[in-house]
């Protein structure tokens, strides 16, 4: 028999005149776990916050939320005042929170033992004594190794593996009816998601509390979830049990979800998606052995020379028309690897040959060569972040401009021309030119990033980790968009990524990276299906299943 | 963290020596020095030998020797503890900054407490409430306290004084408290007369404080931190106090270290508008009329408070941000 912990019924949040939020009603029932999914923007996010009452500046206009409605007095959450008694005793006492960013949502000036007691003393009558003592077992329940030296580390000081650790140490300390994990797992690595998934599951069944997961990511939904609500442009649009929604979506967001997620799939020996190279490729690009290695020096007086060893012999090659992918965890050294390519980074040893049309390859590491030669028009580069990638005093234009007027070939007026041909190209109309940046969502300013790359007419993009920051289904949009451009323009890519998904979905061969050294490369195929070395099996097995049949992350029986 | 203080203490030596040579080379510059202003003035009042009078005076002095003799001459007396002697005020520069020194820091450090005990307050709560009437209002009036020259607010101020109560308000004490010893009724009087010059010198500074402050709290206001201290369910007003308070301070404390020397030069003409006796309008006469060995000393003492107060808002720092904290005890 199913209860209810928590009740919502017509909740509407508004943000001045935008109703963010309209007429959300779900149950969360009694040691479930309820997965909200949905794109951002979807209202996902300022759900959980108003049933926290810390949606500020928003306001619940309408709807009630129910803590407990079985209760001969449940705590009726839109009756108090964002900050009543009444209200704070629910936060951390009753329904514990955890953010997405483990780093910032941590006091950087605070220890974690400091931020732990702090909710213990708040919510229950105990000497700071005993708080101690509790804040400490707590961290020792989400295994954080020796907790009672980490009680007294900065947040600064853990991994991020650690710190979402501690946060769930802190959202759990005063053993709460409902834990809500706002996008716990999206900032992590695959591998680290993975143990927080386990961890938020096996505390689950310890405890019997009940889950809002919040995420965006259709595999870590189809892992965990019991029962799945799903959210877009501010209304539930449909709810049910998590097979039902994969395999009887009912409403035609849901299918939409479905498929863009299904498209990443590891599993099985498909071909990746776009025009496949020819048969016998030409090698574009062949890095051997590069060295790199960070120096820092410290000290005024006394110097002191700290090394960091970033990438040792790595050995990589791209051929014309192939789709590489690098893989790895955060520190594996793959972004480093690309920015040594282009320039961004000297590298210490090593060569990266470029075999342009006939003739001599040309060495990019030597010093000035990318330059000299203009080889940096023919190598361009695709960055993360969309939003702080593009200058945001420049107009899209200028933006895309800038790389033709360093090249001093055109005039005005066939610039603008140009700039016209590449944002048609890139799937936006030529009107926007005289916008800025702010003007665009994500995956707009995604394609902007890859018009600007295009404009010298590259053979070489290299895009690092070019659509991790982007939905689900805008990240396909863009991902076809680089296929079509590929098929068009005779690209070779190389991927940066840590999804290894997406990777599998755009890339020929997969080249594995693990703290500065290459672990494996392959065929997209034989690494996901026969990886060789144990750290890319520990990687693959990390990777949620695109389907509640397949779930492998969590162990059925006896969870360890 | 006790290593860092010494490597620290033996830079601030370093730098010591480093800045009183710049401070001597400069105020030599000029052409002429404090003996040729003397010399014409006697020469003004008809005596015929001022010039041989001048070449004794700079004989005696060294002031006609090269400029590294003297700066050594200079340096090496300083630091068996005499710092010269002020030719303007025909006295030695210890007895100058004995009789000065206590009162200039007093008023000073008074306006610093006055100015921050006003500005942090109404800064956190300009951005804990932003744009609402409280905010728009401390926004004008701060930018009043830029705008107006401290020196006319002082002259303001005394004229209301008169106005209301006939009494001119100059100095720090009335007459018969000028020179007598310490007691409660010479306290009642100073603390009478000194809050125009701290509230004066505390109106200047305080927007660019509640400006600073505001701007960095508003950012961390909206750091996900403060969400996570709000959904432990902590009170609004504490967790601001405790979080995003404590964040938004330290490009403050960073600047504490140059807060005193820069109120001493600041206050200079509000100084010699209220006749104060600190050490700002002294400043400005030393640098006026080249008396070097006075007006070193004086830029000598400030620039060792800017090194001190930079220790100190370091060792702050490392107080209230354990990231500065393990940097230091690292490197």
């Amino acid at each position: 028999m199913t209860r209810p912990v928590l009740q919502v019924r017509g909740l509407t949040v508004r943000f001045d005149k935008n109703e963010v939020v309209r007429g959300v009603s779900f149950d969360l029932n009694r040691g479930e776990t309820l997965c909200i999914v949905g794109e951002s923007g979807s209202g996902k996010s300022v759900t959980s916050k108003a049933i926290m009452r810390i949606a500020k500046p928003g306001r619940i206009v309408a709807g009630s939320v129910l803590l407990r409605p079985d209760d001969i007095e449940p705590v009726d959450i839109t009756a108090h005042d964002d900050d009543s008694a009444a209200m704070r005793e629910v936060r951390g006492g009753r329904i514990g929170m955890v953010f997405q960013e483990p780093m910032s949502s941590l006091s950087p000036v605070h220890t974690i033992g400091q931020q732990i007691i702090e909710t213990i003393l708040l919510h229950r009558d105990v000497t700071p004594a005993d708080a101690r003592a509790e804040a400490i077992e707590s961290l020792r329940r989400v295994q954080i190794p020796n907790p009672e030296r980490a009680i007294d580390q900065y947040a600064f000081e853990f991994s991020g593996g650690m710190r979402q650790r501690a946060m769930i140490a802190m959202a759990l300390s005063c053993s709460p009816d409902v834990l809500i994990a706002d996008e716990p797992t999206t900032a992590l690595d695959v591998t680290t998601q993975a143990e927080i998934l386990r961890l938020i599951k096996r505390l689950q069944a310890e405890s019997g509390m009940s889950v809002i997961f919040i995420t965006h990511d259709m595999g870590v939904v189809a892992e965990i979830a019991d029962r799945v609500a799903v959210m877009y442009q501010g209304e539930v649009v449909e709810t049910g049990s998590v097979d039902d929604i994969f395999h009887n979506p009912q409403d035609a967001y849901t299918r939409k979800l479905i498929e863009a997620s299904s498209k990443f799939t590891i599993i099985g020996d498909h071909d990746r998606g776009g025009a496949l190279p020819s048969a016998n490729p030409r090698t574009l690009l062949d890095v051997r052995d590069i060295d790199l290695t960070f120096r820092k020096t410290e000290g005024f007086l006394i110097r002191k020379v700290r090394e960091n060893r970033a990438l040792s012999k790595v050995s990589i090659t791209l051929r014309e028309g192939e789709n590489l992918g690098i893989v790895g965890e955060s520190g594996s050294g793959k972004t480093t690897l690309v920015r040594a390519i282009v320039g961004l980074l000297q590298a210490d040893s090593g060569a990266a040959f470029y075999h342009r049309g006939a003739g001599e390859p040309v060495d990019l590491l030597k010093r000035g060569a990318l330059r000299s030669l203009g080889l940096n028009r023919e190598i361009r580069m695709i960055f993360q972040d969309p939003f702080s990638s593009l200058n945001p005093r420049m107009t899209v234009e200028q933006v895309i401009a800038e790389p033709l007027l360093m090249e001093k070939k055109l005039s005005k007026p066939q610039i603008r021309e140009r700039v016209a041909e590449l944002l048609d190209k890139v799937g936006l109309s030529a009107e926007m030119m005289s916008r800025y940046p702010h003007a665009f969502s994500g995956g707009q300013r995604q394609r902007i990033s890859i018009a600007r790359a295009l404009a010298v007419n590259p053979r070489i993009v290299i895009a690092d980790e070019a659509t991790s920051a982007l939905d689900g289904s805008i990240r396909s949009q863009i991902l076809d968009l680089m296929f079509d451009l590929q098929a068009e323009l005779g690209l070779s890519y190389i991927f940066v990524g840590h999804d290894l998904g997406v990777v599998r979905y755009f890339c020929d061969r997969i080249a594995v990276m693990r703290q500065g050294e290459l672990v494996e490369l392959g065929t997209a195929a034989d690494i996901c299906q026969r990886p060789q070395a144990d750290y890319t099996r520990a990687l693959i097995a990390a990777v949620p299943a695109t389907r509640p049949a397949d779930r492998h992350l969590i162990p059925k029986e006896g969870l360890a | 963290m006790l290593a860092f203080v010494l490597n620290r203490c033996v830079t601030m030596v370093a730098m010591t020596l480093a800045l009183s040579f710049v401070c001597f080379f400069i105020i030599q510059l000029p052409p002429g020095d404090v003996i040729s202003a003397y010399a014409a003035e006697l020469a003004a009042m008809g005596d015929t030998s001022a010039h041989d009078i001048a070449d004794e005076l700079r004989a005696r002095y060294g002031l006609d020797q090269p400029f590294i003799v003297q700066y050594l001459k200079w340096i090496r007396n300083i630091l068996i503890g005499d710092f010269g002697h002020s030719f303007n005020l025909n006295m030695p520069v210890a007895d100058i900054f004995a009789s000065r020194i206590g009162l200039s820091l007093l008023v000073e450090s008074l306006a610093i407490i006055v100015l921050w005990g006003f500005a942090i307050p109404i800064a956190i709560y300009s951005a804990v409430n932003r744009y609402s009437v409280g905010d728009y209002l401390a926004t004008v009036l701060g930018f009043i306290g830029i705008a107006v020259p401290n020196f006319l607010l002082a002259l303001l101020l005394m004229y209301v004084i008169y106005l209301f109560t006939g009494a001119a308000t100059e100095g720090l004490f009335s007459a018969e408290y000028a020179n007598a010893r310490w007691s409660l009724a010479r306290i009642w009087d100073f603390l009478t007369h000194v809050w125009i010059p701290v509230l004066v010198i505390a109106t200047g500074g305080a927007a660019q404080v509640i400006r600073t402050l505001r701007a960095n709290l508003l950012d961390e206001l909206s750091k996900p931190y403060v969400m996570t201290a709000r959904a432990k369910g902590m009170p609004e007003n504490r967790l601001v106090l405790r979080y995003p308070v404590r964040v938004a301070m330290i490009p403050l404390v960073a600047t504490v270290g140059w807060v005193l020397p820069t109120v001493i030069s600041s206050s200079i003409v509000t100084a010699i508008v209220l006749n104060l006796p600190t050490l700002s309008p002294i400043l400005l006469r030393a640098l006026l009329s080249q008396d070097m060995h006075l007006a070193g000393a004086l830029i000598l003492f400030m620039g060792m408070l800017t090194l001190i107060g930079t220790l100190i808002s370091d060792l702050l720092l490392a107080w209230i941000d354990p990231r500065i904290r393990k940097g230091m005890i690292d490197g």
